[in-house]
């Protein structure tokens, strides 16, 4: 009788269940007819969702990744590298002095909302972030040399001469001016569109781009259709484009696998051969410009010596860490730039691994037995740094055969980066990837003496280095620039505050049939000649 | 009871401001200062500054929480400092996303739960009951993370019959009403689109499910066991009633109270803890919405997202409390 009754109300449960599962399934075969017909639209997955939709407002990546497709700048960078070609502006003239540029801008262009592109539209742009402040507009700030009212601010004024001409009068050459223009946050918004909706421009977006913002729904999607009137004829190609946030890399494969995405980015090294043998799916390598580095705070205990330092970059195994942690997907740095910049020094030996020698710089520096320090490992995965536990790890193990004890720590990401701008690290894991392909925004931005408390994380200072790196920003001739910047990789190279690691390809995977994508350097890509075949 | 239900809810506000209190000097504890993580890794000292003194964080902390108090009185939980959108206004999706699942989850976990400790009880010592609680004693051990990732491969992508991540297909996205996508797509009488949300919600759903599952199922079986043994039952037996009836109808009323005391904390759980699974499946709910805004050190929304949490944890306990009283008569409230 137990026994019967047992068996009944399982049979029941197995009944219901295989119900469930047969409903599941019919529901399934609807779900995928759908996507056949979804071939204009692309689905691209990515970690997180933006800040903001007004480019001149934020500094995160997630953000410009979008805007980069509803507005266009005056300049863009090429499609592999961060060379310039002409955008909204066709020609221009730069006087002998490098003070006056003039822009001849593209006729019959119009915003999003019907209003025109021109002159005037240049010029109320760039007079409302230079009438800005650092909280409002971060990045012309840092790229000009502050707004309107600062003696560091780079441009003296901005006219229209006439409809279709701009001219940009500087107090004092910019190197890196051009590229400085192309940069997804100088994107020109409709003049209109920024006086309609104040404050809230940023989730009602109004440019000239490839795509028409049409919907945002936060931590989930933002929905861009194609602009019609695109003034390049015949693009973009994409009826839509939809940008849906999948924060864990794994499940974004998964979501790739199913069909539900088309085009994901981050892609774990470690997933690739996940894909191997899928004809249905591609890899595409976006080309390096980045690196990840073991900062070795020059304030802190033994740190303040060079020859520690420089004993440190002896003792690690850059190639097998490339190997078990980017799955190749690597090259070891030897610089604090990618060679991909104009002014990368290749004559520079890299300090190879060699644990005698360093064994030897440790005893001339006073620590024949080692020592004791942290070695900080970044919480969140990114394309410079996926595991940043494991190679810590790995770093451990290494700097454990010279006899220098390093123990791991880590710290949720805000909280690690706080400290680490204090100094409170000792060495610790980080890495950057450029804005405009200019060794400035390296060198400078990450290891001038200016730089302390911003992103110099490891304090060094060096008065020399100072001198080069100011120079090189006003000197506008190229090679004289690029000499300048190598002498300040010799110098860098010399003083150890890094142990540059790798620069890294970031991989992304999409389906077979994706056509024109080109993953662009700057980690912002525009979508104009994507197309599904 | 009445009374009793006036008095429960009054005990609320001490509970919650002494909450507020606690979560504001939590999180400004916690090193890292929002303007440097809003402006990014990227930003000048002089915007660092210039936006900590626009968000009036570098006034006193008595005056902020005051300006924060006097806000919630008037209803304002604060405005976000990421988005700048106030955050009364942009919590409500967030918050039906996570109930929809979390309800689902419940749902699941409580038909299951609850039958599989019954049968356990009724059948002690049978295979069943072993292999019932052996598979409770995993599903409380199992890691989230890595069930959400199985479910998906094996379920979405080599069975094919789910879908791996989100609340609705993307390709066909739903308007949404009350943001409860199952309640929208009825009302909009979109079956289809109700298909859709329903498949959805299963991979996720099973995986929030399997450890308030197993903890009911443990729960339920031990508390049916000590019911079953009473006199009561074996009178009833006595009389020629089955045992289905027995076991269901006159043991369950009895054993119910302290798995009705699991499941209301349970669920109060999921509300807030539910950040594993809403990353896996990138759902997007309240867990998330708090989770980011640690990251971002939104300190408005995250004062108020727990708060609100808070409020709804307290008030399903409430419910919890008085259905006692409903379902055991000797139970009184005075």
């Amino acid at each position: 009788m137990k026994k019967k009754s047992l068996t009944a109300l399982l049979a029941f449960m197995l009944a219901l269940s295989m119900a469930l599962v047969g409903c599941g399934k019919s529901e399934k075969t609807s779900g995928s007819a759908k996507e056949g017909t979804a071939q204009s639209t692309l689905v691209y997955g990515r970690g997180g969702d933006s800040v903001s939709l007004d480019p001149a407002t934020v500094t995160d990546g997630e953000s410009l990744k979008v805007t980069k497709n509803i507005f266009d700048t005056l300049l863009d960078y090429n499609d592999n590298d961060t060379s310039i070609k002409p955008a909204l502006a066709e020609k221009w003239d730069i006087s002998k002095d490098g003070l006056t540029y003039t822009f001849k801008l593209r006729k019959g262009v119009k915003f999003h909302d019907g209003t025109d592109f021109n002159a005037e539209a240049v010029v109320f742009n760039f007079e409302r972030w230079a009438n800005g402040n650092a909280d409002k507009f971060p990045y012309y700030g840092s790229m000009f040399g502050g707004y309107k009212n600062d003696e560091s601010h780079v441009i003296k004024e901005v006219k229209a001469l006439d409809d279709y001409t701009v001219q940009f009068v500087l107090k004092r050459p910019q190197a890196p001016f051009l590229k400085n223009l192309a940069m997804p946050p100088f994107a020109i918004a409709s003049p209109a569109a920024v006086k309609k909706y104040g404050d809230k421009f940023g989730e009602n977006p109004v440019g000239t781009g490839p795509f028409v913002f049409k919907e945002w729904k936060r931590n989930e999607r933002i929905v861009l259709e194609k602009n019609k009137d695109y003034w390049m004829n015949g693009y973009p190609k994409l009826n839509q484009l939809i940008f849906v946030s999948i924060p864990d890399n794994s499940a974004r494969l998964n979501a790739l696998l199913k069909g539900e995405i088309d085009l994901m980015e981050d892609l774990n090294p470690t997933d690739l051969k996940q894909l191997e043998g899928k004809k249905d799916f591609q890899i595409f390598k976006r080309p390096s410009m980045n690196v990840g580095y073991v900062g070795l705070t020059v304030t802190r205990g033994p740190l303040k010596n060079k020859l520690v330092r420089q004993a440190l970059n002896y003792a690690v195994d850059k190639k097998a860490i490339i190997d078990a942690f980017y799955a190749g997907q690597a090259e070891p740095a030897k610089n604090p730039m990618p060679p991909s910049i104009p002014g990368y020094n290749d004559a520079i030996q890299d300090y190879p691994f060699d644990l005698e020698k360093a064994k030897q710089l440790l005893a001339q520096a006073g620590y024949p037995n080692g020592f004791e320090m942290e070695l900080w490992a970044m919480p969140v995965p990114r394309p410079y740094m996926p595991d940043g536990k494991k190679v810590a790890e790995a770093l451990q193990a290494n700097f454990a055969k010279i006899g220098v004890k390093a123990k791991i720590v880590t710290y949720e990401w805000a909280t690690y980066l706080d400290k680490a701008a204090k100094g409170e690290a000792d060495a610790f894991l980080l890495g950057w990837t450029g804005d405009n392909g200019d060794a400035d925004n390296f060198l400078y931005a990450l290891l001038d003496k200016d730089s302390i408390g911003s992103n110099n994380y490891t304090y060094y200072s060096n008065d020399e280095l100072h001198k080069i790196l100011v120079e090189a920003q006003t000197v506008s001739d190229e090679n004289q620039r690029n000499e300048l910047y190598k002498k300040a990789q010799e110098i860098i190279k010399d003083d150890a505050p890094w142990i540059p690691l790798v620069h890294s390809t970031p991989l992304l995977a999409g389906k077979t049939n994706i056509k024109g994508f080109n993953p662009h350097p700057t980690g912002s890509d525009k979508f104009t000649k994507v197309e599904f075949q | 009871m009445f009374a009793y239900t006036v008095r429960r809810v009054f005990m609320v506000i001490p509970v919650l401001l002494g909450m507020s209190l606690v979560v504001f000097f939590m999180i400004r504890a916690i090193p890292g200062n929002p303007a440097q993580v809003i402006l990014g890794q990227k930003a000048t000292k002089e915007a660092v500054a210039a936006l900590t003194h626009k968000l009036g964080l570098d006034q006193p902390w008595y005056v902020q929480y005051v300006k924060y108090l006097g806000g919630l009185l008037r209803g304002d939980l604060g405005e976000s400092i990421r988005t700048g959108t106030a955050v009364s206004h942009e919590i409500w999706p967030y918050l039906a996303a996570t109930l929809e699942l979390s309800l689902a989850a419940m749902f699941i976990a409580v038909i299951i739960g609850v039958n599989a400790g019954i049968v356990s009880a009724w059948f002690q010592n049978s295979w069943f009951d072993y292999a019932a609680m052996v598979l409770a004693l995993i599903g409380v051990s199992m890691p989230i993370f890595w069930l959400g990732l199985m479910e998906q491969w094996i379920f979405a992508i080599h069975l094919d019959w789910l879908p791996t991540a989100g609340r609705e297909e993307v390709r066909n996205p739903i308007e949404p009403i009350t943001h409860l996508y199952l309640i929208d797509t009825l009302l909009q009488g979109n079956t289809e689109q109700f298909v859709e949300v329903l498949q959805h919600l299963i991979l996720p759903s099973v995986a929030l499910a399997t450890i308030p599952m197993a903890i009911i199922a443990r729960i339920t079986r031990s508390s049916m066991l000590e019911v079953m043994k009473s006199d009561y039952v074996r009178t009833a037996r006595a009389k020629g009633l089955s045992m289905f009836w027995v076991v269901y109808k006159h043991s369950l009323k009895n054993a119910i109270i302290p798995v009705l005391t699991v499941i209301g904390l349970q669920t109060g759980l999921l509300l807030g803890g539910a950040i594993l699974t809403e990353t896996i499946f990138s759902w997007p709910g309240i867990g998330r919405y708090i989770y980011d805004a640690i990251g971002y050190r939104d300190y408005p929304v995250i004062q108020s997202g727990i708060l609100v949490v808070a409020t709804i944890f307290i008030f399903i306990n409430l419910i919890v409390d008085l259905l006692y009283a409903a379902i055991d008569p000797r139970i009184k409230y005075n």
